[in-house]
């Protein structure tokens, strides 16, 4: 049972790819807004918590209804970025990440943001007063201490972008191959009369994945805190 | 030279202090929550005065008058924090070299050796600040200070937390510090005893106010209670 078709494959490489953009690219904006949130007052501080963390609460169709007339070849920023830059979101494997990245974007910033809350900010004192600038007391000290968050948040945020399913399906459809992620691809194999099997081997594809992510993250977790607490 | 001029409301609490520290090491001498750390920390950089000036030799770090406030990373104060506040994720020889590196100073390995000799740390140097005694971490933490080359070194308690062996262990290191650094040095203390040993000029604050400058004849006044 357990050879997959090559349309099989084709949905569990597309999904590990635009799963894995979502949460690099979407890396360096949870880091910074986790930071913002964590470390500065600033006004409209509570307005870009609340827009953060909309994703987590909103109807997962409302967000990839969002991005389309936002992000779709007619919506402002994605008209934008298209005549620009060239990059368009709208019924691309692209515009999956994007709307993966969106959903997953909440639990990675909450994670990176409670460990650096965590940090002791006398140590980030006392590395101003050994002569670090801002930045350096940024990438010297609170952030390989919040490394462990940073891992945690990677893997929420991965595992949410490989199961999103209402906002990427809204966003950019379901077409093999460009934006049929293992998600998609299961739902569309229950919906066919005798595709149970291949539905049943997908599930177990993304059981495999979930596990192995969630138990490289334990690992990676704990190296980071030996590293860091000196065990 | 040192001299200091700041208040700051801190709530229901007023620090109003002034005071002119010649070299080698002025004592900062009072009950506890009478205002000696936050001074510090005003010297240091880490509070902002509401009023005042502060100036270290011919530089001036903060004139309210005019504005002008260094950063923390540009004053070159050297700080030791009571509880030391070394980088649990870099090594002991990480943590020392840290502010050489910060402030992009070229390393010398004779003035290295000479500190960690000083402060007998040499043993330590590959372990981690999670694995040191609290002793130990102190005098990391003083070499630490010592080796970004700093124009004056504030010490805030620096054996308030340990027990009394450990006392007795930095205290040493302490005073071979005042007699073979040229570094002019703010010592911050409750303990009247310490304070007689180590200070040159003696600063008596309570309740937020300088109420004496002078030299150790200060401690007696007011007895060892303190």
């Amino acid at each position: 049972m357990f050879d997959l078709t090559p349309d099989e494959w084709t949905a569990v490489r597309l999904s590990l790819r635009i799963a894995i953009v979502a949460t690099v690219v979407a890396l360096p904006f949870g880091v910074a807004v986790a930071w913002l949130l964590a470390r500065k007052d600033f006004w409209g501080k509570a307005l870009l918590d609340g827009i953060v963390h909309l994703p987590l609460v909103l109807p997962p169709v409302v967000t990839g209804y969002l991005l389309l007339i936002s992000f779709g070849r007619r919506g402002a920023i994605g008209a934008f970025l298209a005549e620009q830059f060239g990059i368009v979101f709208s019924f691309r494997w692209t515009g999956a990440a994007l709307a993966c990245g969106v959903m997953g974007f909440p639990l990675l910033v909450r994670a990176i943001r409670l460990s650096i809350e965590a940090i002791d900010r006398k140590l980030e004192d006392a590395a101003s007063t050994l002569g670090a600038n801002r930045a350096f007391v940024f990438l010297t000290v609170t952030l390989p201490l919040s490394v462990p968050g940073i891992i945690a948040g990677m893997v929420l945020c991965f595992a949410k972008a490989l199961g999103e399913f209402g906002a990427t399906i809204t966003f950019v459809s379901n077409i093999p191959g460009e934006t049929q992620t293992i998600s998609a691809a299961i739902y569309t194999y229950t919906q066919i009369p005798g595709a149970d099997a291949a539905a049943a081997r997908l599930v177990i594809v993304a059981i495999v994945i979930s596990l192995i992510a969630l138990i490289a993250s334990e690992w990676l977790a704990r190296r980071a805190g030996t590293r860091l607490h000196g065990g | 030279m040192l001299a200091v001029d700041v208040e700051k409301r801190l709530g229901d609490f007023a620090v109003r202090a002034t005071f002119e520290a010649a070299d080698g090491v002025t004592a900062l001498f009072g009950p506890s929550g009478s205002g000696k750390t936050s001074i510090v920390n005003m010297i240091a950089g880490l509070i902002r005065p509401d009023r005042g000036r502060i100036r270290c030799g011919g530089r001036i770090v903060f004139d309210s008058a005019s504005r002008h406030d260094e950063p923390p990373h540009r004053r070159r104060f050297g700080y030791v924090f009571q509880d030391g506040r070394l980088f649990p994720h870099m090594t002991v020889v990480r943590n020392l070299d840290y502010g050489r590196r910060m402030r992009g100073l070229a390393r010398d390995e004779g003035e290295h050796e000479r500190i960690v000799n000083l402060l007998d740390i040499g043993g330590l140097l590959e372990r981690r600040p999670g694995k040191l005694s609290g002793g130990e971490r102190q005098r990391v933490a003083i070499g630490r200070a010592l080796l970004m080359r700093p124009d004056l070194l504030l010490l805030d308690e620096p054996l308030a937390s340990l027990d009394t062996a450990r006392k007795r262990e930095i205290f040493p290191y302490l005073l071979r510090l005042r007699d073979e650094t040229a570094v002019p040095m703010v010592y911050v203390s409750h303990n009247a005893g310490e304070v007689r040993r180590i200070a040159t000029t003696v600063v008596r604050v309570e309740a937020g106010r300088v109420t004496g400058i002078g030299g150790t004849e200060l401690l007696e006044m007011n007895g060892d209670a303190l």
